[in-house]
């Protein structure tokens, strides 16, 4: 869904979606006592990009209660359902998203509420036994077209289908969200210099380059800072933007370069939630050691809704 | 016996004629894995990866999901070993059509340890969605696309390339989870897959000569594997039943007849010839069948320990053995 200009400023709609993400996983994090917080706070406005600005999709085909787990795929079970079916119906003309890391289900979920592709009180189902929206997502999971919890198999199955879909003429894009820190897995080299190799320019990849994983800090100075030149060395395009900055992704992520293209969003993990920066470098995951604890993030929620 | 140069070649091109969907996936053993005249026949719909197998399943993975059929193409360890993570997740949990075409299984090159895929089957079985069919000459080789074709999900085949025997007719191919019955008689069962099919077909002669009835099974499906015959057999066996496997004897074909003996509450014995927990080396095929225990004359004691008997079979008794084509028995007895 491209707003129209002319229907207004698309910024603000753009934002506000951002800013509810942080506000709904906050929300979520503070009733269940643990959560992925940083990932919202650094991704949110890439998030709200993807789905109000750049990605062009059909409406979803999906139940806005998603449907409880149905098993899963085989030949022998008809009733599986992809996850995919809530970014919309694959055409030629559509593009695809492929969701990489599948530690931000939460953030994920919580887009498709705010873009109203699901119901808000789906996210009631989150890590509930018997339930598809699952903590680390599946591809049975609301917005999850493959299956990429274990990290860095996304970029490869995304070119596949871009391969693919280059192969038929289609003409919509197939973009993938990824995490700064997949890129130490070697299939991720493997998959940017054959994506290159073929000319898949069909092929786009925004990273959350929050410099963020699970043990704390990626090792900015040896790792993040030469990402971007690595990437290109690979055979691929790469621009870094600030990845809270609207319009600066919004030129990024519109760039066709006659390559695989990749927009290096480089993000703050405690983007306006301050307070979490007690947490550094320590952000993956919140869990609040104290009720003292969660009463204070609970007030600087109560000043974000009012 | 006739021996077929390369049967997989020529075949594969006829077959994929009229299979638009049906693409290549190879990853730097294009030739090695007999698709060389493939790739100059059908350019558009072959895909040269480069010695990247992880993004080759992901590739694949992408590919299936838009409705292509890939046959990855390379050497089995490069397959189950490698990548098995990306074989897992991005291929088998969704139950794509991607067709794993796997040369060099068990001992069958003297590539080493690193090429010698000898618990694939085995890693293969544990693997949900996974069908796993072997070819054991060059009908089979032939045949095996229509039944991997006609899976809808994921199969491996462990397949075998160059000069292939054949063993069984043209006009009897492959069929999935059916058994072939190539002799019978009373007093034991012998079950093999693969290129042990030949090495007991050399020993059937002498054993028939020597006065001992084998009721010998070839299996080319590993998974499923339910067809009826093979417990049938046991069960009326005098002796009980020997596996004789390319491969460890851990996970492979001689622990899926032993668990279907122990699920059936089979009394019979069961003795597993194979690798026995243990890697090989580079040397020949038949030097490696030797030392390993996996030819005639370990099928020959075999028999000799799970009957109590000594056959007198030599060494030269089994090099004599000429070994025929021979008809499946299965449907003289309509099974």
């Amino acid at each position: 869904m491209i707003p129209s200009e002319t229907t207004g400023d698309w910024r603000k709609e753009t934002q506000a979606v951002a800013d509810r993400i942080r506000v709904r996983v906050l929300d979520h994090v503070l009733s269940h006592n643990g959560g992925y917080m940083s990932q919202a706070l650094s991704s949110a406005e890439i998030f709200a990009m993807l789905y109000t600005r750049v990605l062009d999709l059909g409406p979803s085909t999906a139940p806005m209660i998603p449907q409880p787990f149905a098993g899963v795929p085989g030949a022998d079970n008809p009733d599986f359902f992809n996850g995919g079916a809530y970014n919309g119906p694959k055409a030629p003309q559509y593009d695809r998203f492929i969701f990489s890391p599948a530690h931000y289900a939460l953030v994920l979920y919580t887009t498709l509420i705010e873009v109203g592709r699901l119901a808000a009180n789906g996210l009631d189902q989150f890590d509930k036994d018997g339930s598809t929206v699952e903590m680390i997502g599946a591809e049975h999971s609301p917005g999850v077209e493959t299956t990429t919890g274990s990290l860095a198999q996304a970029l490869s199955q995304a070119a596949g289908i871009a391969v693919a879909r280059k192969r038929r003429g289609d003409t919509g894009s197939v973009w993938v969200m990824m995490s700064d820190g997949e890129f130490q897995e070697g299939q991720i080299w493997e998959a940017i210099s054959e994506a290159a190799k073929f000319e898949l320019d069909n092929l786009k990849v925004i990273v959350d380059v929050n410099g963020q994983q699970c043990d704390g800090c990626m090792d900015a100075e040896n790792y993040v800072d030469p990402l971007t030149g690595r990437i290109r060395a690979f055979g691929a395009s790469a621009v870094e933007v600030d990845g809270h900055d609207l319009d600066a992704l919004d030129a990024a992520m519109s760039l066709e370069t006659g390559k695989p293209h990749f927009v290096m969003a480089l993000t703050d993990p405690v983007r306006g939630l301050p307070i979490f920066e007690e947490r550094a470098p320590l952000l993956h995951y919140l869990r609040f050691t104290s009720e003292g604890e969660r009463d204070r993030y609970r007030a600087v929620y109560e000043e974000m809704v009012n | 016996m006739e021996i077929v140069k390369r049967p997989h070649v020529e075949n594969f091109i006829a077959w994929a004629k009229d299979k638009p969907e049906v693409v290549v996936l190879t990853a730097d053993l294009t030739n090695s894995s007999e698709v060389g005249k493939w790739r100059d026949t059908y350019p558009d719909r072959f895909f040269g990866m480069s010695m990247a197998e992880q993004n080759v399943m992901g590739f694949a993975s992408g590919l299936a999901r838009e409705g292509y059929v890939p046959y990855i193409h390379t050497f089995a360890v490069f397959i189950y070993r490698r990548p098995y993570d990306q074989l897992a997740m991005s291929i088998a949990y969704p139950n794509l059509n991607v067709k794993f075409v796997a040369f060099l299984p068990g001992i069958t090159t003297p590539g080493g340890v690193t090429h010698q895929a000898i618990e694939d089957v085995s890693i293969m079985r544990a693997t949900p969605n996974m069908t796993i069919v072997e070819t054991g000459d060059a009908t089979e080789v032939e045949s095996v696309l229509d039944v991997a074709h006609g899976v809808d999900g994921p199969v491996y085949i462990r397949m075998l390339r160059g000069e292939v025997p054949r063993l069984f007719p043209e006009d009897e191919p492959m069929r999935l989870d059916e058994v072939r019955v190539l002799s019978d008689g009373d007093d034991l069962v012998v079950i093999t897959a693969g290129i042990t099919t030949e090495e007991a077909m050399r020993a059937s002669v002498p054993l028939a000569d020597a006065g001992v009835g084998v009721r010998h099974l070839h299996v080319s499906t590993h998974k499923p594997l339910d067809d009826p015959v093979i417990l049938d057999s046991i069960e009326r066996s005098g002796h009980g039943v020997i596996t004789l496997e390319n491969h460890t004897i851990i996970g492979g074909l001689g622990s899926a007849v032993a668990e279907k003996m122990a699920d059936a509450g089979s009394g019979k014995r069961l003795i597993r010839l194979g690798l026995r927990d243990t890697y090989a080396h580079g040397a020949s095929k038949a030097y490696l069948m030797k030392e390993y225990g996996l030819d005639a004359a370990a099928l020959v004691s075999g028999v000799e320990e799970l009957m109590r008997v000594d056959t007198g079979i030599t060494e030269s008794d089994l090099a004599a053995a000429r070994v025929e084509a021979t008809h499946s028995l299965a449907k003289a007895e309509g099974l």
